[in-house]
């Protein structure tokens, strides 16, 4: 009992320690945004700023179009999601289910697509998308991202897809219910926290990405909130710490709420006692 | 059937967004549209880029410009692409030690001819000399920046030590026991800084002081390495400084130039060595009353000489509008606009002109110092050497890095810099 309550508390502890890890540089950041330029440079640096300001967060907005980057973020990221989660999941369920050599083929394919690194296919992926005259868009932009996201969404889905016992949709077909039946009311809501995962992952994956934003998007008003972030450094990696770190705090929020709203979904123990024996 | 709807609804508004935010650019039909993207990135340089692309506008409304903000970290990559999918803007900013591998793919297009005789005449030959590959001239020149020792003035006061001038400036000795003086490792304090996590670059452009140079050009027009004792007098004195004097700290070596100064602020260090355009951050956050001067670099055998990766401007070859660009170019580099560039920027301007005007002169924050420096400007070394970005990657820079904490000789460092060097180089010029 003794050596049980020490293990839960070992594990409580390297929990906290992970958490820690994970929170330390986005609190440090939050820290920077607040401070101003003496404090940043100051020999002692502290985690609570000594005088605090808001002046980074005037500046960075002063000096950069945030909110537009913003915008066009979120259309490129949400776009990204929807897409790649319509696409991946009827995929998945048919490579999941259906087991062909087509099917292992091309599960092979989605494992062998993501050891291509991004400076190996953007040259053949920029005159592509000249010639489709989508350089330059949000919705070029979109199909990139899409493209990117896709092996893995697919992966990701068949693992949820498998894990949905075939007899529920046996059941179902004993039942009377017809093949689209069985799909909408029985395997789509058991597949939602799968999806809601799969669309996150495929959300913060182009919230993030910078270098195809960087390469594809020229118009200033067009691009996104990486490459605008990029504009507070200068060479050989001298930074404007304070406006950076201010608006590198604001843009991980939609991340943060997005993740809010779905981990809702994202949900366990919905198959629990559903097939007996 | 709410549900459906509603999904059909949102995606509907999806690709109305989507198709909003496309578009050719919005040209407009009978004026010429050119590209411009900058890398200035601090404010006071945005602005006054921003300013003069307004200033322009305003006089030339049959030829827009149209201002793009790149950024330093990615301009290589984003550069290359452009330029292969036929895509880049058509006036480029970026640094020369970065051009050789644009303007001999063909990317760039060869200036001769189309800057005016004042702007040709304005900027120094040996400035021009590092936009020159082959016959062509692909970029103009035009903000530069020497190292200089940023130095804690009240540190050497104390220490009653003599103040160097670009008249009369340190010896590299004479550096190594002023910095000696200076420090009391026991107690944390040390005579200078070496922020050189790229150690490359500040190795071979200070080498140019003592007359090393590194880099030869045979008769058979071959760029080969060779490892002379005056190539040794820059890397000697810093190894010294660490791992004999213990007058620099060893932490800082892996350290940008940046990172070093909360430790100069704190009195840890009494100098650094740093770009000229650095004073900006300096003068943002010192603590308040810190008393800082500008120092020129130690000169040694060819005096105060060092060498320079000036930024440029240039035309994409691509671009169906070059004469128009080179005109933009022209008007940006006017001797009053190179002003305002080099203070928005904290640079040195490589016109005469603009270099003689007062702004640029006064004593305040070492502006006088890093001027009577300008004359003392070389290209950087092996700029046009075809290899030299992967002998600096992959030789020198670990080479050097060991040779810096310690960890191997003079000769080791030179058998590497050398004879793996000179492999590489010849596999960029068979």
């Amino acid at each position: 009992m003794r050596s049980g309550t020490a293990a839960r508390a070992g594990q409580y502890a390297a929990l906290l320690a992970y958490l820690l890890f994970l929170a330390l540089p986005f609190l440090w950041l939050l820290s920077t945004a607040f401070k101003p330029p003496r404090e940043l440079g100051g020999p002692h640096p502290a985690w609570i700023p000594r005088d605090p300001t808001l002046a980074n967060f005037q500046q960075a907005f002063a000096e950069q179009p945030l909110l537009r980057a913003a915008l066009n973020s979120l259309v490129a990221a949400l776009g990204a999601a929807v897409v790649a989660v319509l696409i991946a999941t009827p995929t998945a369920y048919a490579v999941a289910r259906r087991r062909t050599p087509l099917g292992r083929a091309a599960t092979g394919w989605v494992v062998v697509s993501q050891a291509f690194p991004f400076v190996l296919v953007i040259v053949p992926l920029f005159l592509v998308l000249k010639n489709l005259r989508m350089v330059d868009s949000v919705p070029g932009l979109v199909l990139v991202y899409v493209v990117w996201a896709l092996p893995f969404a697919l992966w990701m889905l068949m693992g949820y897809v498998r894990a949905v016992p075939a007899e529920l949709e046996e059941a179902a077909a004993v039942d009377g219910a017809g093949r689209l039946r069985t799909l909408v009311s029985v395997t789509a809501p058991l597949l939602a926290p799968g999806v809601a995962a799969t669309a996150l992952f495929a959300f913060v994956t182009a919230w993030n990405e910078f270098f195809f934003a960087l390469v594809l998007l020229k118009t200033p008003e067009r691009q996104t909130l990486p490459v605008v972030l990029t504009r507070f450094t200068g060479p050989e990696g001298v930074a404007d710490l304070g406006p950076l770190a201010a608006a590198a705090a604001l843009a991980t929020l939609p991340s943060l709420a997005v993740f809010a709203v779905v981990q809702r979904r994202i949900t366990s123990g919905l198959l629990a006692g559903a097939v007996k024996g | 059937m709410r549900t459906t709807r509603r999904i059909t609804a949102a995606l509907a508004a999806l690709v109305l967004v989507l198709t909003g935010c496309s578009g050719d650019g919005g040209r407009e039909d009978g004026r010429i549209t050119l590209r411009f993207q900058s890398l200035a990135w601090q404010r006071e340089s945005v602005e006054a880029n921003r300013e003069l692309v307004a200033e322009w506008n305003a006089a030339h409304p049959g030829v827009r410009v149209e201002y793009v903000q790149g950024s330093w970290g990615s301009v290589h990559d984003q550069l290359l692409t452009s330029f292969m999918g036929g895509e880049a803007p058509d006036i480029v900013h970026d640094a020369s030690d970065d051009l050789a591998d644009f303007a001999y793919g063909g990317y760039l297009a060869d200036l001769r001819g189309l800057l005016s005789d004042r702007l040709e005449a304005d900027i120094p030959r040996r400035s021009w000399e590092t936009t020159t590959f082959g016959d062509g001239v692909y970029g103009v020149p035009f903000l530069q920046e020497p190292r200089v020792l940023i130095a804690d003035a009240a540190r050497l006061r104390e220490a009653g030590v003599r103040i160097p001038t670009p008249d009369d400036p340190w010896t590299w000795d004479e550096f190594r026991s002023v910095t000696k003086e200076l420090s009391d490792p026991d107690a944390g304090r040390y005579g200078v800084a070496w922020p050189l996590k790229e150690p490359v670059p500040a190795t071979l452009d200070l080498s140019l002081s003592a007359g090393g140079r590194m880099f030869h050009r045979d008769a058979d027009g071959k760029a080969r390495i060779r490892f002379r004792a005056a190539d040794a007098v820059v890397p000697g004195t810093v190894r010294a400084q660490v791992n004999t004097d213990r007058s620099a700290s060893g932490s800082t070596l892996g350290m940008g130039g940046a990172d070093t100064l909360p430790g100069f602020f704190g009195g840890r260090y009494a100098m650094v060595p740093l770009g000229f355009s650095y004073r900006q951050q300096i003068v943002q956050q010192a603590p308040e009353g810190f008393d800082w001067q500008v120092l020129p670099a130690p000169a040694g055998a060819d005096g105060l000489t060092q060498g320079v990766s000036p930024q440029t401007l240039s035309v994409a070859a691509d671009s169906p509008h070059r004469e128009e660009a080179a005109a933009f170019v022209d008007f940006l580099l006017r001797p009053g606009n190179q002003v305002r560039l080099a203070l928005g920027d904290w640079m040195l301007p490589t016109g005469r002109t603009a270099l003689a005007d007062p702004a640029l002169r006064t004593e305040r924050h070492g502006w006088a110092t890093g001027t009577a420096l300008a004359e003392h400007l070389r290209p950087a070394p092996a700029q046009s050497v075809r290899g030299y970005p992967e002998w600096q990657d992959k030789i020198a820079t670990p080479a050097l890095q060991e040779y810096y904490s310690g960890a191997i000789g003079l000769s080791e460092l030179r058998k590497r810099l050398v004879e793996d060097g000179n492999r590489v180089l010849a596999r960029y010029q068979r």
